[in-house]
């Protein structure tokens, strides 16, 4: 069995450097969204997206600018409601997200003629990503990482303190947006690959692994997207040479190494029970 | 001792708002740092301040206190500019707030706050001073990095800049976030209750770290609840229940009298060797 036996494969080659860096990317961010504790927010937002990639397919609009506008639109509407007091985010999210999913269900039931564009929508299609969609998505990573990258410090001062954040100065509103902004874009490279089911797994599980490595901030912005990106290829080899569909093995991956490491950190603990410290007096 | 007419008609103590005596202030300027003048704010139909009056004077060492709910939490944070004013007029240097002013104002919020599973280190944390100034782009240069060593060696946390928040002592975790108001130079720094769950040890070591920057001339405004500390440390009270009672040396100011008026409950003050000392006064058992 070689390794590089699938690369002789189109296919397989766009989609593995699609997964490598869509895998990145969700690490990426994933940081923040875990940090700021919103990982139901990238599950909300592909769902939204769902409900803009129906309607794009309906009025013969590209994926990316209808499903993109879309995003963006929910991303803000999320934004807005979230920010006053008597809504909390997750609750935002949920009616943002759920209404524009339904809207999708809607259609899709009424034009019942594109049924396998939908379980692409739903569950990724990895396989079909051609040359413009994968620099489409290398686009769209290279400016959020940008992005990220510019304002980490600023991001990090709003995530772990967003009241003193502001009394510094920091402007903790325009960042919020910015951020979500960010994220839907994610959500929308991340959706043709992962599907509307699974890009959330790919934002949560690389930065909770990589929070059982280290305790710095620094690192852990390291260590996620690079957990990101090996779960994304080993998750493309899986789905090559089981016959399995590559978002599910991409997440499978993730969630083996979770479960692994947690298993790891049971014993651990157990180990410092059975053996506790000598007792000085 | 400075006691203030009571919104409701009620005036405490002997002297008149105006006969004020000047607060125990070293390098004393006519201009004060932060004026308040009628401040009243409210969350909803909850009242929070009502008619606050009061100044702090550069190089000032005061504490605010009162019960629960009183307003401290919502004094700091409305001279800091992240609670409107809905009426009255608040004064940075005898000009209205502007950004430069605040920048000079150094904010430790309550530890209870604080995220302690968040994954970051003792000098993130402190670094995060640097980051005031919308800085996109620059990190931190060599000059800043000594700073940063500087301010860590005279908060006693030298070599402790790798370790984890959470494994730092109470005392310690204060020095921190103090650490952090040091690195933008202010001239004020405001505490939001600075001992609360810290035991003995590490409230001497915070109440001995405030007093060397005071020294060095840093007006410090703290948020406190155990009146002794108060009473004991630090040379200027300011009692607050949502309108301000009276403001003076704490000798003068914690009398039964003020705490009743603050706390809405019978309070036992003793004075010994120039100390005071305040008591709860037990409950009569029912029969």
């Amino acid at each position: 069995m070689s390794l590089l036996l699938p690369f002789e494969y189109e296919f397989f080659r766009n989609g593995f450097i699609a997964a490598v860096v869509v895998g990145a990317l969700c690490g990426f961010i994933g940081v923040y969204v875990v940090l700021r504790r919103m990982s139901y927010i990238g599950h909300g937002l592909s769902h939204a997206i769902f409900g803009g990639a129906v309607l794009s397919y309906v009025m013969n609009l590209n994926f990316f600018i209808g499903a993109g506008l879309w995003a963006l639109f929910a991303g803000f509407l999320i934004h807005l409601i979230s920010h006053r007091r008597w809504v909390g985010a997750d609750a935002a999210i949920g009616v943002v997200t759920t209404s524009s999913f339904a809207l999708g269900v809607a259609i899709v039931s009424t034009y019942r003629s594109f049924t396998r564009n939908i379980e692409a929508a739903l569950f990724g299609n990895i396989l079909g990503i051609t040359q413009k969609d994968l620099c489409i998505v290398v686009l769209i990573a290279l400016m959020v990482f940008s992005v990220l990258i510019i304002l980490r410090r600023q991001l990090l001062f709003a995530t772990f303190d967003p009241e003193v954040a502001s009394a510094y100065g920091v402007s903790t509103g325009k960042i919020d947006l910015i951020f979500i902004t960010l994220l839907a874009v994610t959500v929308l490279a991340s959706t043709q690959i992962l599907g509307v089911t699974l890009v959330a797994a790919a934002m949560v599980i690389p930065p909770v692994i990589a929070r059982y490595l280290t305790n710095r901030f620094q690192r852990l912005l390291i260590l996620s997207p690079i957990i990101g990106t090996l779960c994304g290829a080993a998750g493309m080899y899986l789905s090559f040479y089981l016959d399995i569909s590559s978002a599910a093995t991409i997440v499978l991956t993730a969630a083996a190494l979770f479960f692994f490491l947690e298993v790891l950190s049971w014993f651990r603990r157990q180990q410092r029970t059975r053996h506790p410290p000598l007792s000085i007096s | 001792m400075n006691t203030h007419d009571h919104p409701h008609g009620h005036t405490h103590g002997s002297l008149h708002p105006h006969g004020i005596e000047e607060p125990p202030v070293s390098g004393l300027s006519s201009v004060p740092l932060v004026e308040l003048s009628n401040v009243s704010n409210s969350y909803g139909a909850t009242l929070a301040l009502q008619d606050v009056s009061l100044k702090v004077w550069p190089g000032q060492f005061l504490a605010i206190v009162g019960p629960n709910g009183g307003g401290k939490t919502t004094l700091l944070r409305t001279i800091l500019g992240t609670v409107p004013v809905q009426q009255g007029k608040v004064l940075l240097r005898g000009k209205d707030p502007q950004r430069s002013a605040l920048e000079h104002i150094g904010y430790v919020p309550q530890l209870e706050t604080i995220d302690w599973n968040f994954p970051i280190t003792v000098e993130e944390v402190i670094s995060m001073g640097f980051f005031s100034k919308n800085r996109w782009f620059r990190g931190i240069r060599d000059d800043e990095r000594r700073k940063l060593q500087d301010v860590m060696t005279r908060l006693n946390l030298s070599g402790l800049g790798d370790r984890h928040i959470r494994e730092l002592s109470g005392g310690q975790q204060q020095a921190a976030f103090l650490g952090r108001a040091l690195l933008g130079d202010p001239e004020l720094i405001l505490l939001d209750e600075p001992t609360a769950g810290l035991d003995i040890r590490s409230r001497d070591d915070v109440i001995h770290f405030l007093h060397e920057i005071n020294h060095q001339g840093v007006a410090i405004v703290i948020t406190a609840h155990d009146l002794n500390w108060v009473a004991a440390h630090l040379p200027w009270v300011v009692c607050l229940n949502r309108w301000l009672i009276a403001e003076g040396r704490p000798q003068e100011v914690l009398n039964a009298s003020v705490l009743k008026e603050t706390y809405r409950g019978e309070m036992v003050v003793f004075h010994h060797d120039g100390m005071v000392m305040i008591g709860e006064r037990p409950h009569e058992p029912h029969n």
